[in-house]
């Protein structure tokens, strides 16, 4: 949870005080990417303007705690008061909000302090968070401290939302996503026989590189397709440079597993020595509001991610359908020496497959980056996610990974209807385990090719 | 140049540290996996959290004696280890590969979430669960001691004698085991399954025992790590363990019973080598041959991912160029998938 709060003190900082005043609530308007529980509850927000000079400021180089206090039922709420003391409990001021729900109390100098607000003052339906009403907050020197009371408006109200389908179309979000990832992995499987371990720096990649050339002022869009040029040329990369001479030296696919996962822990750790072990979320989109579709709320970024995931995999699908490439590479899959012996150039294929899984999983971390943030390891989380996609619609078949995917990810996020939201991701795991024992040639597989 | 002494010293020293033992364990399980069996297991730090948290649990939650919790550690490390293979080992090596990957991640994700915390104290893990294992220690455990020029303590002198006589034991034993005829069963399943299948062994069941007995070795090596520790962190057991253990069995050598031994050994002398080496590298305005200052590009805390890397890169060059190691015999490691 102290990620969430992290997040709600990094995303009010950014934002201009003007767009922060009508106070969108910060985890509604993200709807459940990874905290649907604290969406369930419309915390309602708080933040911190350091921008703004709010009224009653004497002197703005002193010490001082500040807020907000909203709910999107509510609106920002006046007239609360707010009483800061000591430790020790002696007061130092005690004020009320004023019509933009903003408060602000001078301190005498930094340390330990006591902010409390009186809960009786606060509008019917608002109720502060399970912390509690009061706040003990350590202020350093020269610092305006943001105090967060977390409101809740207690109703689910005003939005109608139903959490399950709130969930439901999030893990569709998700599930796209962790399909777009995974239709690489598999027909890299289905054409090589490699079990590709290092596929989810790929997608960490995808997330690392957008988010540095977004970082230097390009438009996220622009540096989104730079990432995912950039996926397809390490995916070509990783064929021309290892696994193409490894399969001319003839190495075993076990022997080709364990380069992989070496070169998982090589790539991963290179990436955290540049880019550093923080999650830092893009410049761009980040301050949107969930718009209201009555059954539920959803942000432009989470829709745009939806039908960019569709186009692109209904694409892909085509592509596989239609097109010589597509064809061969299904081919190739299914049966490597017969594709060889009727013509097919079989490593051509296979470095279209890498480029195609590559530039895939590059898009898809750029897409997961804009909902999860950009950390690190974000693609060897998700690289479990979907091998568990991967084996639950069929090893191997480009088709199964996609619906395997879609239902892994629908299954982890509304598994949080019922279990803890960080444990969700071992719903999922399990979900993989109950498949091997029960179907273990996945949805679309064949009984043929699992040994 | 003494910096480089120093650090050759510091690296001598970590290849008896309890670290190396760990690492020592954990491979020693998994060549009895990966080296006897062709199993493909990398979640063996799952194993070692079961030990190490059977320990810490069974005596600072439930309160049973030190005894009792090693016994506890070795029974979880069980019921994984048959609950990992009654889906899998039926199938082709990489569904093993994938669930037990899975379920390591799954299981920390378990024990470090906020509801595990009645249990494991989530994040904060537990400590303070020693205190058993340090009074059996025949000499005081409060002391200093110097051996050969490197310096010890009491209690880490203990932990580092009770280990490896642990990692002696467990090698004798597998010495033992792959010289009798159900260790031959064992290499024969790695070499052609079907073939021990048509001289009617069950596969199935050889190569569940083989599961269930590098996952104990492992169990030890978590506890060792544990009592080493003083203390049991969810975080502590993360998935890249299991590669570094990796990296050790194939630089050893697989299929040797020596190996996982010196692998690990000099991959705690590469680890610590490299980190103070690297360390007193920064430590002073050195250039890169008068290109750039080495300390601007590179900070202390990428110190600590360069073995990950130097392990990552040693474990690919290695499985290419010479996949059996050191000591390790060519033709035991031509594996493939079945």
């Amino acid at each position: 949870m102290t990620h969430a709060l992290n997040r709600a003190g990094r995303r009010g900082d950014r934002r201009s005080a003007r767009s922060l005043l009508p106070a969108a609530p910060f985890a509604a308007g993200r709807p459940g990417g990874r905290r649907p529980l604290i969406l369930a509850l419309l915390i309602a927000a708080f933040a911190a303007a350091l921008a703004t000079v709010g009224p009653g400021v004497a002197h703005a180089e002193g010490e001082q705690v500040r807020g907000t206090l909203t709910t999107s039922a509510s609106g920002p709420i006046e007239g609360v008061t707010i009483t800061v003391e000591t430790p020790d409990g002696d007061e130092i001021d005690s004020v009320e909000t004023d019509e933009a729900g903003r408060f602000a109390v001078d301190l005498p100098g930094p340390g330990d302090y006591v902010v409390s607000l009186d809960a009786d003052s606060l509008p019917e339906g608002v109720d502060v968070g399970s912390a509690g009403d009061t706040r003990t907050v350590t202020v350093e020197t020269g610092r305006r401290l943001p105090v967060n009371f977390g409101l809740t408006d207690g109703t689910t109200g005003g939005s109608g939302r139903i959490l399950a389908i709130q969930l439901f179309v999030d893990g569709l979000r998700f599930g796209l996503l962790i399909a777009m990832c995974a239709v690489g992995l598999s027909l890299i499987f289905g054409t090589t026989g490699l079990t590709n371990f290092a596929h989810g720096e790929l997608v960490t990649l995808g997330a690392v590189v957008a988010f540095f050339i977004n970082s230097h002022g390009v438009p996220l869009i622009a540096a989104g397709l730079i990432a995912v040029v950039v996926g397809g040329l390490v995916g070509a990369l990783n064929e021309l440079g290892l696994w193409r001479p490894l399969r001319r030296r003839g190495t075993g696919l076990v022997a080709a597993l364990v380069v992989s996962i070496g070169l998982s822990l090589a790539a991963r750790y290179l990436i955290q020595t540049f880019y550093g072990g923080r999650s830092n979320a893009y410049i761009d989109y980040q301050s949107q509001r969930a718009r209201d579709y009555g059954i539920l709320t959803l942000t432009d970024r989470d829709l745009y991610s939806i039908i960019i995931s569709v186009i692109v995999l209904v694409a892909v699908a085509v592509m596989l359908q239609r097109t010589r490439i597509g064809k061969a590479m299904r081919a190739v899959a299914d049966n490597r020496d017969l594709a060889a012996s009727s013509g097919i150039d079989v490593n051509r294929v296979i470095l279209v497959v890498w480029v195609m899984g590559g530039a895939l999983a590059a898009l898809g971390g750029v897409l997961l980056g804009l909902s999860d943030q950009v950390q690190w390891d974000m693609g060897f989380r998700l690289l479990l996610l979907m091998f568990a996609g991967v084996t639950l619609g069929g090893l191997g078949t480009a088709y199964g990974a996609l619906v395997g995917s879609v239902i892994v990810g629908i299954f982890v996020q509304m598994s949080t209807l019922v279990i803890p939201d960080d444990v969700k991701y071992v719903g999922g795991l399990l979900l993989l385990i109950v498949i091997l024992i029960i179907r273990p040639q996945g949805i679309l597989g064949s009984r043929a090719r699992i040994g | 140049m003494s910096d480089l002494l120093d650090a050759f010293a510091l690296g001598v020293r970590a290849m008896f540290t309890y670290q190396a033992i760990f690492f020592a364990l954990l491979a020693i399980g998994l060549n009895v996996h990966f080296g006897y069996t062709g199993l493909l297991n990398f979640g063996q730090i799952a194993f070692a959290m079961l030990g190490g948290f059977g320990i810490a649990i069974s005596v600072s939650k439930w309160g049973l004696p030190f005894w009792a919790g090693v016994l506890v550690g070795l029974l979880a490390a069980v019921v994984l280890a048959l609950l990992l293979g009654l889906p899998t080992l039926r199938l082709r090596a990489d569904y093993l590969a994938i669930v037990t990957i899975a379920a390591a991640e799954a299981l920390r994700l378990l024990f470090r979430s906020v509801s595990a915390t009645p249990i494991t104290n989530s994040t904060l893990g537990i400590s303070a669960f020693n205190g058993g294992f340090l009074r059996l220690s025949p000499w005081g455990t409060s002391g200093r001691y110097n051996i050969l020029g490197t310096r010890w303590n009491g209690g880490e002198l203990w932990v580092i004698t009770v280990g490896w006589t642990l990692v002696i034991l467990t090698s004798v034993l597998v010495f033992l085991l792959m010289r009798s005829p159900w260790g031959r069963v064992l290499r024969a399943v790695r070499e052609d399954e079907d073939a021990a299948r048509a001289l009617g062994k069950n596969v199935y069941s050889y190569k569940m025992q083989s599961l269930v007995l590098g996952g104990l070795f492992g169990a030890l090596g978590g506890m060792v790590y544990a009592v080493g520790t003083g203390s049991a962190q969810p975080d502590q057991y993360q998935n890249a363990n299991t590669f570094l253990a990796y990296g050790a069995l194939i630089l050893g050598g697989a299929a040797t019973v020596l190996g996982p031994i010196i692998g690990a050994m000099l991959l705690w002398f590469i680890i610590a080598f490299s980190d103070s080496a690297l360390s007193a590298l920064l430590s002073d305005d050195r250039t890169f041959f008068g290109l750039f200052q080495i300390n601007e590009v590179f900070s202390q805390t990428d110190v600590a991912y360069a073995r990950f890397i130097i392990i990552g890169l040693g474990i690919m060059f290695l499985m290419i160029f010479r996949p059996q190691g050191i000591i390790g015999d060519r033709r035991e490691v031509m594996l493939d998938a079945r």
